[in-house]
């Protein structure tokens, strides 16, 4: 169940923000983990707008869930940078290695594609749970997804 | 105490910088860990520096076991070790650099104010309050500064723009949402040095009369809205922010927003919208954002190294700034060697460079070692550029000339294993799934593209390239066939079949 006081507090403390929409879903998806279809409704009005315009923004942007992600979130760069070192060929290990597609989410991993972390200079790059890595091997891939850290 | 100083930016972090600091830290109550910004050499990275009677001395990249080695030959004292390249600033790569707009990145604590004054911070923030509003745009206008985000609009003219518009409020809007891949000049500036970035948007905001400023910040950037943030709270409690900026009666906030994964935001007409808290579809132009912008009030946006080289422009006078560069291309520009290079990096200088001298010379060629068979500049809407075409200065015009573009700077380099017929067929993907879907070509045109590569039915990429570069409403769809077009004519015998 969500916690609807908590999901009303985030909402006031945002309302206020002009054109604070953005920012009050980021709050809400980092209490939640998601932006969870209860919360539409009580930001549409502290907003004083549409569900429809905040179920419009949430899907517009790539950032904003309205799932739960797996246990842990591997999200590997796609760009050009990252491409021409190898992320193409990282990309199909990590799919192998997980047993899942890129922009897949199961109960343990969400597998998701990124556009360009700016760290262009150190590619390959992957984040998981947070924490960026550079220069990124099929290895390395494999023992930080168990946890490892790189060698 | 010994200062060492461990660089805190995203690019040394995720080599183990934290560690490393952790781990000098640890070798005695003698050391001062100091977390600087970057030089911006970033294939030395972690480069971990210690202060000596000579200077700093530079040892890189550092990994967290190599600690107790360096210890051991004497780091603490500049020793000399397989990873120590002598003084810091007698390093060839940065060495020959001209830098103006990151005069202070890795020099300095990013968050120290005094280190920033210390290093002539605000020196153009207390030249310009002895000024006009006038006299400011006109010493930018003198500068040639053109935006540095990628489109290259003179600023002067820009700000006039704005400082003539009728408004009872005005916004100074910062575009911070650096999302070509191979550029991170941006976050480098604000990980590395945020006043600088303060100062410049204050400036801008006493000379077009506006009292508000937004930095609009990828979600993809964590430290630096951390270290803006910081740098934000700091500036105002020593009153270089807030209701009266160090007693002139002038007034300026600034306050950070986020973004939220979308590439089109960085457009200057969907950032408002982004900004404005709605779904980021570019809007059509006119009214120009200068007359009618964030809320419909008259804005000025920038790019963040824009505005970052504006301190350095009113401390110095427009005049100076002009004197580095070629031809329409006024003083310098922060490039970003990326992709399979060598030397990867930042690397300040004014125009005029030839490409070739930036990759050969600072970049030594591809990390692969392999030859070099294509570089990408200016960003995933820029052109694939052949070896041949390697002296290319530089600068605006030329790029234009050769139906490419400078744009962010960025150069991303591809060795001879490159794909030109995926790289094109990545273009229209990347589209695919970045266009705001406001305009047909963009929206279906992207998708359509994609599938005649696969088909490999060239006339028909080639007359939709026309009709996505002559009917888009933005640069998104408008230059999508960029790099499509320079991989199809350049690598004529990967588009058979």
């Amino acid at each position: 169940m969500i916690d609807m006081d908590k999901a009303q507090h985030i909402v006031d403390q945002h309302s206020h923000l002009e054109g604070g929409l953005l920012e009050c879903l980021h709050a809400l998806q980092h209490a939640f983990g998601y932006v969870p279809r209860e919360t539409v409704d009580i930001a549409a009005e502290g907003f004083n707008i549409s569900r429809a315009e905040v179920h419009g923004v949430i899907s517009y942007y790539h950032d904003f869930r309205t799932k739960p992600a797996g246990k842990c979130v591997v999200k590997i760069c796609q760009a050009e940078a990252c491409q021409a070192m190898g992320s193409r060929a990282l990309t199909k290990h990590a799919e192998e290695k997980l047993g899942m597609s890129m922009g897949e989410t199961n109960e343990d991993y969400s597998l998701e594609p990124l556009y360009c972390f700016g760290n262009c200079a150190l590619s390959p790059n992957v984040e998981i749970d947070g924490k960026l890595h550079a220069r990124v091997g099929q290895d390395d891939f494999d023992r930080l997804v168990n946890g490892g850290e790189r060698s | 105490m010994i200062n060492v100083y461990v660089p805190r930016d995203t690019a040394s972090i995720s080599m183990g910088a934290d560690d490393v600091a952790e781990e000098i830290a640890a070798l005695s109550d003698d050391i001062n860990v100091i977390r600087n910004g970057t030089w911006g050499m970033t294939y030395l990275e972690p480069l971990v520096e210690v202060e000596t009677d000579t200077g700093r001395i530079a040892y890189g990249p550092v990994r967290a076991s190599d600690v107790e080695n360096l210890h051991e030959a004497g780091f603490l004292q500049g020793a000399d070790h397989p990873l120590c390249h002598g003084p810091t600033t007698e390093i060839d790569y940065l060495k020959n650099q001209e830098r103006l707009t990151f005069e202070r990145c890795g020099l300095i604590d990013p968050l120290s104010i005094d280190d920033y004054k210390k290093n002539s911070g605000f020196v153009g923030l207390e030249r310009a309050l002895k000024l006009s509003q006038r006299e400011i745009i006109d010493d930018v206008t003198t500068s040639g500064l053109r935006g540095r985000g990628g489109a290259a609009f003179p600023t002067g003219i820009k700000w006039n723009t704005v400082y003539e518009a009728e408004g009872d409020q005005k916004y100074i809007c910062c575009n911070a949402d650096e999302g070509d891949s191979g550029t991170f000049s941006d976050r480098i500036l604000m990980e590395s040095d945020p006043f600088c970035l303060i100062e410049g948007m204050t400036i801008a905001g006493i000379a077009v009369g506006a009292t508000k400023g937004y930095i609009y910040l990828r979600s993809e950037y964590p430290l630096c809205k951390v270290v803006l943030n910081e740098a934000i709270r700091i500036a105002k409690a020593e009153n270089y922010l807030g209701s009266d900026i160090l007693g002139s009666g002038n007034v300026f906030d600034l306050e950070v927003r986020i973004g939220a994964g979308s590439y089109v935001c960085g457009e200057e007409t969907a950032m408002l919208e982004s900004l404005e808290g709605k779904r980021g579809m570019v809007r059509a132009k006119p009214p120009l954002p200068a007359h009618v912008g964030l809320f419909g009030k008259p804005t000025v946006i920038n790019n963040v190294l824009s505005l970052a080289s504006i301190p350095i422009i009113l401390a110095k006078g427009g005049e100076y700034y002009k004197d580095f560069g070629i031809g329409r291309s006024r003083g310098t520009i922060a490039f970003q060697l990326t992709g399979n290079i060598k030397r990867g990096g930042l690397v300040e200088k004014a125009f005029g460079i030839s490409l070739g001298d930036m990759i050969n010379d600072y970049g030594q060629g591809t990390h692969s070692g392999k030859s070099i068979k294509a570089v990408q500049v200016g960003g995933p809407l820029g052109a694939y550029i052949p070896p041949e075409q390697f002296d290319m200065p530089l600068d605006y015009e030329a790029f234009s000339e050769a139906h490419a573009v400078l744009g962010h700077g960025g150069i991303v380099v591809f060795d001879e294993t490159a794909d030109m017929r995926a790289q094109a067929k990545f273009a229209f993907e990347f589209c695919a799934v970045e266009s705001c879907g406001k305009c047909t070509p963009c929206r279906i045109g992207s998708t359509r593209g994609a599938e005649q590569i696969d088909a490999g039915n060239w006339k028909l990429t080639k007359e939709l390239c026309d009709l996505m570069d002559s009917s888009s409403l933005c640069a998104m769809g408008g230059m999508t066939p960029i790099p499509v077009k320079s991989a199809m004519e350049h690598w004529p015998d990967e588009f058979k079949a």
